[in-house]
């Protein structure tokens, strides 16, 4: 339990009002997107600016309270589900400025807590480009998308968060400050923390700026849509675009099961017997270098027994292409009340068998699985369609993902591509890498979180 | 306590099929008005639920706090109509605060003007009444172009608010009972025009009207209609909700006509949705009498460019007017071209589209009266993209809207009028 006297010293420090003690107040914290498990934290801080966060940090150390700090609240791993005993959430959200935005030297400089499609709208304003673009963009935080290093479907081309963080100062468990990484493109003093707290998913540090890397913005694209019969044509296809030399900046995949529940909720008259849809989109600085690379894919596309192609003649034709992309999740999460979405990731080549994989072991388990995602860096969300009420189905649905996690390890692939280990995956961590490599990360935690303070039992267990 | 919370989570057990369908995603958080203010879990949609979940499975002790988080919402629907997995927010909601506050228990004012005053129509029309002859020995004139008062003395509720007057005659007096066969225009419809309208913007009740016998339709306003019932459903008091239901039913239900049109967002989207989804306690015949009315209601909007298809755009040139999304209209009844179109059609009208037009004013019926420091925070976001918008007009379909952006412009001393989309097309006839 936390002391009246510790409680005080919170609300003296963040106001009354940044302080949610109450029981109904805690609950709405005890989640996230995972399907898991809540815990309800014993204490909700909502710092509103560094120095609070600094010293709210250094009380909970203090007072060895585990701390999970949290953005959105978007996580599909459970990495901002609070620890099971005297957990402490503390909330970014009242640290949202965007500090600067340099158009000379091309970074920002964030807060945490800034929601990354307002960023990226300010970033858009001032003609300059952040491509990373997570699903939960409209509502996740920057600092939420450094802590999982989250991807979206620019990765093929634009690279994902990791790509774009050229610094990170945050406070340590002890509440002191550290600084890595610069505003300048080249930057080798010290070690490179910048890049370990990038995907550390709250264990090593608490955010407290962020330096984030602009691009200059394409100024053309071209969308097209292309059908299959046999999901091999579609992956031979993704092989020979990458292979003429052309990078799309969207190489989205969609499997039939997903085409059909997509049709059945937009009535948009989708392929329905089609194997598979590829929706690829260039892009590029010169309209006549898109329309060239378009007019290419397309030429592929065809070539590689692609039985229909469509290309996008405007913006709202583009529009109408992207509908069935768009609607993939919406149209998975309706069909049963829970949905587990998976983000097992394999080399581009695999995507056929990992498919495949997934079909049989869905068949094996009588269990709904649609398959959609990011086809040119292999990154698939299968996604169960199940209710966890169904205790007995819901541990078919156990055995499938244990099984996903099996192939997509056999074949070359990791366990997550963007949605992090949080809890969910980390009994899995050692099958992926080894003993040792667990051994180091928990050494190299215990180096800098001795107390075991900062998010504990996140990715590595312990 | 413990049995109690017993009692009151089995009760909530009917919501779960409703609730597991929410994945957690938080996607509401993004467009959640209340949540873009406070940004506390519990104020959205995803929270909400989370903690009526647990209230369900007896989880968490404190109801009442359960209970305020869930009142704390403007049930605007933003969330639901966002939401990915399409889970009935609204739904969920309506039928949780029936649960929750019948069995916390109705407070004795709303038990008071509930129970005691909007049931009985006669009685609640002639205290306003009364009332509206009274008002100015305790109000002032706050700004003219709008119409608004304001308080004279430091009076509880009104608080600092510019408030619209009462009329000084509503419209079933400027307007008898109506009950007329249909000429050219062919259709006979019902008209309710709703407490708001009747009691505080008569001139907008003329006006539909007025549009209606030009286009020489049939008209049936009876006398005697109660409220449509939102404001007793949203604090929870299903038992006078389903008493206002039975009497508009009956009175309705004495004519045949093809539509029932109302000019309030708020009750065209409480008779058509709220009206059967709340009716699944009643008889299987009261049901249907009840879908069978809900089916025929119409925005008065949609029912001018859908069915009558009068609204032809012509370059307009001279006032700018915007137009604001009553959230009723967009969100729950996805209208929001036709008011557009009908602004269009007016010659003297240089249309503007504001910021965020679909952005909830703030208002949220009793919401305004429980939280109104949090609904003027909310619709100052409005009256800044209305201001902004260079518009001379605010136009929009729903009288509650019109209040609380009044309330807004009015307290800002702006010189914007607010004015029903039916008043401007009107003047076209």
């Amino acid at each position: 339990m936390i002391s009246a006297s510790l409680l005080t010293e919170f609300q003296n420090l963040l106001g009354k009002d940044n302080v949610l003690e109450s029981e109904s107040d805690r609950h709405a914290y005890s989640y996230d997107a995972a399907v898991l498990d809540a815990v309800i934290p014993e204490l909700v801080l909502r710092p509103t600016n560094s120095e609070q966060l600094g010293k709210t940090v250094a009380l909970c150390n203090e007072n060895k309270l585990p701390m999970t700090v949290r953005g959105a609240g978007t996580n599909l791993s459970g990495g901002t589900i609070p620890t099971k005993e005297h957990g402490v959430v503390i909330l970014t959200n009242g640290l949202n400025k965007i500090l600067e935005i340099n158009e000379q030297d091309l970074y920002a400089v964030v807060e945490p807590g800034v929601v990354t499609a307002k960023f990226a709208a300010e970033v858009a304003k001032r003609g300059l480009f952040y491509p990373p673009d997570p699903g939960s963009q409209a509502v996740s935080t920057l600092g939420g998308n450094v802590a999982e290093n989250a991807g979206g479907l620019r990765g093929l081309k634009y690279g994902v968060t990791k790509d774009y963080v050229m610094g990170v100062n945050f406070w340590n468990a002890e509440g002191e400050y550290v600084k890595s990484g610069g505003k300048t493109v080249k930057c080798v003093t010290g070690l490179n923390i910048a890049q370990l707290m990038v995907g550390s998913e709250g264990t090593l540090g608490v955010y407290d700026q962020i330096i984030l890397k602009l691009v200059p913005p394409p100024v053309a694209s071209k969308a097209m849509l292309a059908e299959f019969d046999d999901i091999n044509k579609a992956s031979e296809t993704v092989a020979a675009i990458i292979a003429n030399k052309i990078v799309p900046c969207t190489l989205e995949l969609l499997d039939n099961a997903t085409i059909n529940l997509v049709d059945d909720f937009t009535k948009a008259g989708l392929p329905r017997d089609a194997a598979a849809i590829l929706l690829i989109e260039v892009d590029g600085g010169h309209i006549a270098l898109v329309e060239d690379d378009a007019e290419k894919v397309v030429e592929i596309c065809k070539k590689n027994g692609a039985r229909r192609v469509q290309m996008a003649k405007d913006a709202a034709e583009k529009n109408k292409l992207w509908e069935a992309r768009r609607n993939a999740l919406p149209a998975l999460a309706r069909a049963r009340p829970t949905t587990v979405l998976e983000d097992a990731t394999v080399p581009r080549s695999q995507i056929p068998a990992m498919i495949k994989a997934i079909n049989d072991i869905a068949a094996k388990y009588r269990l709904q699985i649609g398959t959609f995602g990011h086809a040119g860096d292999g990154n698939l969300h299968p996604t169960i369609l199940t209710d966890k009420r169904d205790k007995e189905e819901f541990h078919r649905v156990e055995l499938a993902v244990d099984e996903i996690f099996d192939v997509a390890l056999s074949l070359g692939g990791t366990l997550s591509g963007e949605h992090g280990i949080g809890t969910a995956k980390s009994k899995w961590l050692e099958k992926e890498t080894s003993k040792a490599t667990i051994i180091y990360s928990r050494r190299l935690k215990k180096a800098v979180d001795p107390n075991y303070l900062l998010n504990p039992g996140k990715i590595i267990g312990g | 306590m413990h049995e109690d919370l017993h009692q009151l989570a089995k009760l909530l057990h009917e919501l779960d099929d409703q609730m597991v369908a929410c994945m957690k995603c938080g996607m509401c958080q993004a467009v959640c008005p209340v949540f873009s203010e406070t940004m506390k879990e519990g104020d959205v949609a995803r929270g909400k639920i989370a903690l009526l979940e647990n209230l369900s499975h007896e989880m968490i002790a404190d109801a009442e706090g359960v209970q305020d988080k869930l009142n704390k919402c403007l049930l605007c629907g933003s969330c639901a109509a966002n939401c990915p997995s399409g889970v009935k927010v609204l739904d969920i909601f309506f039928k949780a605060r029936v649960i929750v506050n019948t069995y916390m228990g109705l407070s004795a004012t709303k038990k008071a003007i509930f129970q005691g005053l909007l049931t009985k129509p006669a009685l609640f029309n002639s205290v306003l009444d009364v009332a509206s002859k009274f008002q100015g020995v305790f109000t002032k004139t706050a700004n003219e172009v709008i119409g608004s008062s304001c308080s004279r003395i430091n009076a509880p509720v009104i608080g600092e608010r510019h408030f619209m007057p009462l009329a000084k005659k509503p419209l079933r007096k400027l307007e008898p009972a109506l009950n007329t066969r249909p000429g050219k225009g062919g259709y006979r419809v019902a008209f309710f025009p709703g407490c708001v309208i009747d009691k505080i913007y008569p001139q907008v009740g003329q006006a539909v009207l007025k549009a209606l016998r030009h286009h020489e339709l049939g008209i049936y306003m009876p006398a005697g209609q109660a409220c449509c019932g939102i404001p007793a459903l949203a604090s929870g008091d299903k038992e006078s909700f389903d008493k206002l239901v039975k009497c508009n039913l009956e009175i309705f239900e004495k004519e045949n006509f093809d539509y029932l049109l109302t000019a309030c967002a708020t009750c065209t989207a409480t008779i058509h949705e709220l009206w059967p989804m709340m009716s699944g306690d009643k008889t299987e015949s009261m049901q249907e009498r009840i879908a069978a009315l809900a089916a025929k209601t119409m925005d008065v909007n949609q029912f001018m460019v859908d069915v009558l298809k009068v609204a032809a755009p012509v370059q307009g040139h001279g006032t700018k007017v915007t137009y604001h999304d009553p959230c009723h209209l967009k969100k729950s009844m996805k209208v929001f071209e036709q008011p557009r179109a009908l602004l269009k059609s007016n010659p003297k009208v240089e249309f503007v589209e504001m910021a965020e037009a679909d952005r909830c004013c703030g208002c949220g019926g009793s919401f305004n009266l429980q939280h109104y420091g949090l609904s003027k925070d909310i619709g100052k976001i409005k009256r800044d993209n209305v201001v902004a918008s260079g518009a001379q007009v605010v136009a929009t379909g729903c009288p509650a809207c019109m209040m609380q952006i009044s309330d807004m412009l009015s307290q800002h001393g702006d010189k914007i009028a607010v004015k029903h989309v039916m008043e401007i097309y009107a003047e076209t006839l």
